[in-house]
């Protein structure tokens, strides 16, 4: 019986979610009304798609066992940061490489802290989390939400381009999603990123060079977010920095839960983080069509992370002889 | 004496290098950091602003501090056990939801409010407690989706709520004095914190259920292996928390008279910071009650500072995450290093120069000069004990000794051949004496004086002594009890050998070779121990002289015997009866002739003799080279000797090639025998002796003929 659990609980996780995540389809379909129709699908994937890029960059650093909890602030920060720049007259160009290097400044420092210093990961980044924030919002931008200024045409262009009727953010979701697929599976970083999340120490004695691929997912993670970002901003035009104070880092970090990647590092993949996204995706989305508001949709999301939670405590216990000291 | 060498001496001899390793083995270093992170935010808050600390702003900060404070006592709680508590700003925001409810929607009376606001926290403590207590979830994430539930629900309730808080018109005089009021000057909120500081204090530093958390904190596996309930402890810490985050909650919404969508929001961040800054350790273990309140005030004072000074939005956060990210850096730091810096810097050498003496090679003609006699003992136990630092022998001509797995083993008379384990006291046990009664006392390494009774009762006798004042290092533990003797009235005279080095690291004292050995007594009658000398150098065997008056002591590293009148005429005089040997002395013992036999743990060398008078060169060596590379004394080679009532050697025992006994450190006459013991040996020798009398022991010698 306790195999059998086990096999269904460490092996299967992402078949049980895949398998909930039709189920939710099914029923939506039949019983919601407007929610089987090509328009809501692509609304759809489209919120989806965001989630899912930053859910990409938050489950390559828990597989490498860390956690970045400035995914969000970097996002909001880092676009607002160029939006602002295009408003202030620098070339489109200019102002993506500034923010660009930005961005890969504070990936590093997360990476610096967590691999060099050695801080714990989640302490590390919700200081840089809460240091960007208060850097930008204090020296850098003068207003909570930064417009896009008029005359980028070719950027609203890419915000609404189509590639056969598939909005683009789709389509940069499903390149990175087979970008990161390659990368984890055959690259040789990608392999490490494994080999470090499962056994640190292990990992450092085989001579890998720990600390400088910790560096590296942080800075992907945070690239991933820029992206993310930018996405977002071509989209709507704007770019609101409030977002820092929204749901959207526990939504990331559900979708991550729920896919099945161990918060305990060296597991998981892409598909864990497909099927993690598609079932938050349908769950907002179906929870927005039956017009819950979104303080009811907080609760509800976070009462679903803290079952997973406790499913994922349940089937994986820790133990008390192979607790790590500090690891919390 | 070569001018190098005295300058030397003044200068390892005057400057107390040992008080840098003492200091920092000190838990109480920890404050350090923090305490200079607050003064350096008073000082420079304070000049930035020059009427921060006046009087009026005081008064209002400090109404802030006491609510700011009971949350971040909570989080330290949770934090000391090894957790964290994201929740509690979210819990302080629905507590005061509400007592706010009870008092404004409901009309309740504040008794009730307290209690809601209380019972809010308890629900919530009671559900992370469960949650990471006993269900194990990860402590920071479990918490921070209990805060997002909790955020919602608290939004939700504000939402629907607050027009209809706004618009109650309820007069509630206590309620208001406990928001705006104060006794003395002293806001009321301050006062509740002052309480809640003592209770917290002294339930994590005196209480059993604090000393738990602690272990749980300091190591969970330890803890749960020593019998802690370790989930319920962890759940408690919870409960904690969410109780302090409750009566919080009581305090502001009085203060407030009503709650806003605002309300406690980056409280755990503020919190938190506040927790680590003050320098409780994450993960647990490490930090107090008082560095918890450093930390609240050290955040309070910056947070407030930076809104004086008129910053724009988003400034606060950034002063935050760098003093978060800095304070958990120094955290992760100090906790890393602390103790290797600790190893390195702990070693102080001082000069010691011992005076030259006749040589011990064989066939010198010295009276030192060593043979090869104890080559020809017999083994007794061989390979089945470790350590018999001391042996000793009963009426029955049983033998005992102690071993380093912390046993009292007893050999069974006429042969020897069995053995069983006669007494566990734990700790090494190291030099035994029988009393009058029977019953064996024990010197136990590390542990203190115990006796075992003939039924085989373990009782401490004494663990401390009477403490030096202004000493740095707790003196009043005994740390290496080594030998003991017994005087005629009862009363058992025994060594400490050093207060700088714990038992096992007894070599590393003669590299030091820093006198801190004592002579303590303790006395039956009352049960009182009391330090009779001090500053001896590394003071080991201690042997009653025959006339029952006084006490023959080895000082170790010093390569001397004294003598020392307790009682008679000549009470409280100290004289040295062998200045200078070419051995290290460990125990002296009573011989059948009226001597006394003495063994030698090792021999002293030139190359040694030369470090000890190079204090700068051990110091270099202990900073520079891993231990495995130090010079130590020779402890390879030893032997015994016997000397009489002057202090003049009579007969020497060794064994040159080192193949029976290379080390020696006690060893009994019993019945025309010598017992050998060594503490790195892993059997006993015993020795006949050549014209010795036949019948005598020593528990007649000490006891008289009916024993």
């Amino acid at each position: 019986m306790t195999g059998w659990f086990l096999l269904l609980g460490r092996r299967r996780q992402e078949d049980t979610v895949f398998l909930l995540t039709i189920l939710l389809f099914l029923t939506f379909s039949f019983v919601l009304h407007g929610f089987l129709t090509t328009g809501n699908i692509i609304a759809l994937l489209r919120s989806v798609a965001l989630l899912g890029i930053l859910a990409v960059g938050m489950g390559i650093v828990v597989i490498g066992r860390g956690i970045d909890l400035s995914l969000v602030a970097i996002l909001a920060i880092s676009v607002a940061v160029f939006l602002n720049l295009l408003g202030q007259s620098y070339p489109i160009g200019i102002a993506l490489l500034l923010a660009l290097v930005g961005v890969i400044a504070v990936g590093a420092l997360n990476g610096v802290l967590t691999a060099y210093a050695e801080m714990p990961a989640i302490f590390a980044t919700l200081a840089t989390g809460t240091f960007v924030y208060g850097l930008g919002r204090s020296q850098f931008l003068t207003q909570d939400v930064i417009y896009l200024p008029p005359g980028h045409d070719l950027f609203t262009a890419f915000g609404n381009a189509r590639l056969a009727s598939i909005p683009v953010e789709v389509v940069v979701f499903a390149f990175i999603l087979v970008g990161a697929f390659l990368w984890l599976r055959f690259s040789k970083y990608g392999r490490y990123i494994y080999l470090i999340g499962d056994n640190l120490n292990a990992a450092r004695n085989a001579g890998l060079p720990v600390r400088p691929v910790i560096v590296l997912q942080y800075v992907v993670s945070a690239l991933l977010a820029f992206v993310a970002g930018l996405i977002m901003a071509a989209g709507i035009h704007s770019m609101n920095t409030r977002i820092v104070n929204s749901s959207l880092l526990y939504d990331v970090i559900l979708v991550v839960v729920i896919g099945g990647i161990g918060l305990s590092g060296g597991k998981g993949g892409v598909r864990n983080l497909i099927v993690g996204t598609l079932l938050i995706g349908i769950l907002l989305n179906g929870m927005t069509i039956l017009d819950i508001s979104d303080l009811y949709q907080n609760l509800i999301k976070a009462t679903v992370l803290l079952a997973a939670l406790i499913v994922d405590g349940v089937l994986n216990p820790r133990d008390e002889q192979t607790d790590q000291q500090g690891d919390i | 004496m070569k001018l190098s060498e005295s300058l030397a001496r003044l200068r390892y001899g005057l400057f107390p290098d040992h008080l840098v390793g003492e200091v920092l083995s000190k838990r109480w270093t920890d404050n350090a950091i923090p305490l200079v992170f607050l003064l350096a935010t008073v000082i420079g808050v304070g000049t930035a602003i020059p009427d921060f600390f006046s009087l009026a702003s005081l008064a209002d900060a400090s109404r802030q501090l006491g609510e700011f404070a009971i949350v971040v006592m909570g989080l330290t709680i949770v934090m000391l056990g090894g957790g964290i508590d994201l929740s509690v700003g979210a819990t302080f925001a629905l507590s005061a939801f509400a007592s706010v409810a009870v008092i404004y929607i409901m009309g309740g009376p504040i008794w009730l409010a307290l209690l809601a606001a209380l019972a809010t926290g308890a629900v919530v403590g009671a559900a992370n407690g469960v949650l990471i207590g006993y269900l194990r979830l990860r402590a920071f994430l479990t918490t921070l989706v209990t805060f997002t539930i909790l955020h919602a629900i608290y939004s939700i309730l504000v939402v629907n709520f607050s027009a209809q808080v706004q618009l109650a018109d309820v007069q509630t005089p206590i309620w208001d004095f406990i928001g705006d009021g104060g006794v003395a000057g002293f806001p009321i909120s301050l006062i509740v914190a002052v309480l809640v500081a003592i209770l917290a204090h002294v339930f994590i530093s005196r209480s059993r259920l604090g000393w738990h958390v602690l272990a749980v904190g300091g190591s969970r596996r330890s803890a749960f292996n020593a019998g802690i309930s370790v989930r319920r402890t962890v759940f408690m810490t919870y409960m904690i928390s969410g109780l302090c985050s409750g009566l919080a909650g009581f305090l502001i919404g009085a203060r407030l008279s009503g709650v806003g969508p605002g309300t406690g929001a980056g409280l755990e961040i503020l919190a938190l910071t506040a927790g680590v800054v003050g320098g409780n350790s994450l993960g647990g273990g490490r930090g107090s009650i008082a560095k918890g309140l450093m930390g609240a005030v050290i955040v309070l004072i910056l947070t407030n500072g930076l809104i004086r000074l008129g910053f724009t939005s988003g400034t606060n956060q950034m002063v935050l995450g760098v003093v978060l990210a800095l304070a958990v850096f120094l955290d992760v730091r100090w906790l890393k290093n602390r103790s290797k810096v600790l190893a390195k810097v702990y070693v102080a050498p001082v000069y010691s120069a011992l005076p030259s003496t006749p040589s011990a090679e064989p066939d010198s003609g010295s009276p030192f000069a060593l043979n090869d006699r104890l080559a020809e003992t017999e083994f007794i136990g061989l390979g089945e004990i470790e350590g018999p630092e001391d042996v000793i022998l009963d009426e029955d001509d049983n033998l005992y000794c102690g071993t380093r797995n912390g046993e009292v083993v007893r050999f069974l008379a006429p042969d020897y051949k069995q053995w069983e384990v006669f007494a566990h006291t734990g700790g090494f046990p190291l030099g035994l004496a029988f009393d009058r009664a029977g019953a064996l006392t024990v010197c136990v390494g590390a542990m203190g004086l115990y006796s075992v009774a003939r039924d085989r009762t373990v009782t401490r006798l004494s663990a401390e002594t009477n403490r030096t004042p202004f000493s740095i290092l707790d003196d009043a533990r005994l740390r290496d009890p080594n030998d003991c003797d017994i005087a005629p009235d009862g009363r058992i005279f025994f060594t400490d050998s050093t207060t700088r080095y714990d038992a096992h690291d007894w070599a590393l004292d003669s590299v030091e070779s820093r006198p801190t050995g004592r002579l303590l007594v303790y006395d039956p009658r009352n049960g009182r121990t009391r330090t009779v000398l001090r500053g001896m150098s590394y003071l080991n065997g201690v042997c009653m002289a025959h006339d029952g008056q006084s006490l023959f002591l080895a000082e170790s590293w010093a390569c001397r015997v004294h003598r020392y009148w307790f009682d008679g005429p000549k009470a409280g005089r100290l004289d040295c009866v062998i200045a200078a040997m070419p051995g290290y002395p460990d125990n002296i013992n009573r011989a059948s002739d009226g001597g006394y036999w003495m063994a030698w743990l090792g021999m002293r060398t030139p190359s040694y003799d030369l470090a000890l008078r190079k204090p700068g060169m051990r110091k270099r060596m202990t900073r520079r080279l891993p231990q495995d590379d130090w010079l130590f004394p020779n402890i390879n080679t030893g032997g015994v000797v016997k000397f009489d009532e002057n202090g003049a050697i009579t007969e020497v025992l060794g064994n040159l090639g080192g193949h029976s006994h290379p080390m020696v450190t006690s060893m009994r006459e019993h019945k025309g025998a010598l017992y050998v013991g060594g503490i790195l040996n892993n059997r006993i020798g015993r020795y006949r002796l050549e014209g010795a009398d036949p019948s005598w022991t020593g528990m007649r010698s000490y006891w008289g003929e009916g024993r």
